[in-house]
């Protein structure tokens, strides 16, 4: 009984992983650029639902919607701006420019913020719903429906949507995408776009669950690496698939090793993966 | 020089040395073979806790940092026969998560490292605190000597050119017949070694460790923004990029604690936009 128990523990977490490090492993596919402020751009996202909440009274659900255009709009204008000038670049430099940035953004956070960890709290509380021994708190079971949803809008946007087909293109081939009368440099903003556009709405959902503060960024973007590395870079099904068997294998972890070993648990499983089959559980680039 | 000096510049010099050691050992894997390493945190912290742990069941000081030296190179060994198979991000990912993974089981391993209480290490018994800060002094000076003899004996033998080749061209380099695996591992020992010591002789110099503060990642970065400044793959590049940090570190943000790391990362990401190739490529191109 226990086991369903855990095994619906880890669906729930699994589904939120995925929407994490949908965004993250999208811009790493077709950028290749590894967006270290993926992690801060979460946070900011969970602040955003959290001073809606408090100061205006918008339902975090509600506040997704004017999350994703305003981080749309700034991962746009940062990638047009900042990361494409090194975009060629070899991967120590373009890593170590997010880095920074995200040293800043983190800063930033801190002062504007302070490091209290503040909670979204919903009243009145939506209580959990019980299927048999199985109980799931209801906020979680919605936030993790409302990111499943999301993740697969993405998913449908890259595979039905022109601006979609063309971000498939480039990450596929470059230079046969530049000669199909793809503006490269365009589709680069608009993915990366997309990528803050997720990890902010990822943020809004998290809010409801986790306690928020400037530096947690961290532990999600360790999250989106391991995800990446287990389901494959630069799809959205392999971050799903990714997602989802992280969220089990740590929910499992916590129950065998005990909670304080799962992350590691977690990054041991990326460094093996990482040797084993370096292209991910669903092997080579997707094409979706 | 250090008689008669003031604490501050002892503390100050011992710190420039220490990130000197941390600046030249990246750059034999950062910067004469070319694979971006985040490693740097993990054998800095390793060494720290192989030094306090060893010290904590009576071994004298130095040969606790020995110990330290070994158990780091040690690691780099096996870590690098297993993650230098792989390129670019994926290489640069695993070996950031690497301190991630030692933070965790230093935290749990309550009973041997204190876990989050943190380890107390003993203090040397010494005539004054002015002798102790001398003496460590002295002791990071050996360490920084033995580290740019190192570069030194690298960069003019066939390691040394080895692993310039893999930066150029590794598959060449491969097929040239330059044992690449034993070039890159070796490289990456030398990058663990001495930044192991120096976290050892860190630990007994502060007295006291935690795992949040020897598994800094900014251990893994500030290393690389050394060599970038300086000048990567250079022979006094690292030390330069080094002093030029620290000098950063003492004049500019000192004086402004909250914004400390705000400013760090805005310096990356001017020296990543502007100067690439460090301050010594700038000066060659001028002329």
């Amino acid at each position: 009984m226990l086991t369903f128990q855990i095994l619906a523990n880890g669906l729930v977490l699994g589904g939120l992983y995925a929407c994490i490090a949908s965004g993250f492993s999208l811009v790493w596919g077709v950028l290749n650029v590894i967006n270290i402020l993926h992690g801060s751009i979460i946070v900011l996202g969970g602040y955003l639902a959290f001073f809606a909440h408090a100061k205006l009274g918008i339902h975090p659900f509600l506040s997704i919607l004017v999350a994703a255009p305003l981080f749309y709009a700034a991962g746009y204008v940062l990638q047009r701006t900042l990361i494409n000038r090194m975009i060629a670049a070899p991967v120590l430099l373009t890593l170590s420019l997010t880095f920074g940035l995200d040293l800043m953004a983190q800063n930033g956070m801190l002062l504007a913020f302070t490091a209290d960890f503040r909670t979204l709290i919903i009243e009145p509380p939506l209580g959990v719903l019980a299927l048999g021994p199985v109980v799931i708190p209801i906020d979680r079971l919605l936030a993790m429906l409302l990111a499943l949803a999301l993740t697969g809008l993405l998913y449908l946007l890259l595979s039905r949507s022109r601006i979609g087909r063309a971000v498939v293109a480039v990450r596929m081939d470059r230079e046969a995408a530049a000669l199909m009368g793809v503006s490269v440099k365009r589709i680069y903003a608009v993915t990366f776009g997309l990528g803050a556009m997720m990890a902010g709405v990822s943020g809004t959902l998290l809010a409801m669950i986790y306690p928020i503060s400037p530096l947690t960024g961290t532990v999600y973007l360790g999250k989106a690496f391991v995800v990446c590395v287990l389901g494959g870079l630069g799809s959205v099904p392999g971050a799903m698939v990714g997602g989802i068997a992280l969220g089990i294998v740590e929910s499992f972890g916590a129950l065998w090793f005990g909670p304080e070993n799962a992350a590691t648990l977690s990054f041991l499983l990326l460094i093996v993966v990482l040797l084993v089959k370096p292209t991910g559980l669903l092997g080579r680039k997707g094409y979706e | 020089m250090p008689t008669g000096v003031d604490a501050y510049w002892l503390r100050l010099g011992t710190t420039m040395l220490m990130y000197g050691v941390l600046a030249m050992s990246w750059n034999f894997i950062g910067g004469m073979a070319g694979y971006p390493s985040f490693a740097s945190a993990a054998f800095f912290g390793l060494g720290a806790y192989a030094g306090a742990v060893a010290q904590k069941y009576g071994l004298p000081m130095v040969v606790a940092w020995s110990l330290a030296g070994a158990v780091a190179a040690l690691f780099a060994a096996a870590l690098g026969f297993a993650l230098l198979r792989l390129r670019g991000h994926y290489f640069a990912i695993a070996s950031l998560v690497v301190a991630e993974v030692l933070r965790e089981i230093v935290n749990s391993a309550t009973n041997l490292t204190g876990g989050g209480m943190g380890l107390n290490i003993p203090v040397p018994q010494m005539a004054s605190i002015a002798d102790q800060a001398r003496f460590f002094y002295y002791a990071m000076l050996g360490v920084a000597v033995l580290a740019f003899g190192a570069v030194l004996v690298t960069q003019r033998s066939r390691l040394g050119f080895g692993l310039r080749c893999i930066q150029q061209n590794e598959s060449a380099a491969d097929m040239l017949g330059v044992n690449t695996t034993l070039y890159k591992v070796n490289a990456f020992i030398l990058s663990g070694v001495f930044v192991g010591v120096a976290g050892a002789v860190y630990a007994s110099w502060v007295h006291y460790i935690e795992p949040p503060d020897v598994f800094d990642v900014l251990y893994s970065i500030k290393p690389i923004v050394m060599v970038l400044l300086g000048g990567a793959g250079t022979l006094f590049g690292p030390l330069i990029g080094a002093a030029l940090f620290l000098s950063l570190e003492e004049l500019v943000w000192r004086n402004y604690l909250s914004v400390h790391t705000g400013v760090l990362g805005l310096l990356i990401v001017l020296l990543v936009l502007f100067l690439p190739k460090g301050i010594l490529a700038f000066r060659l191109r001028r002329t």
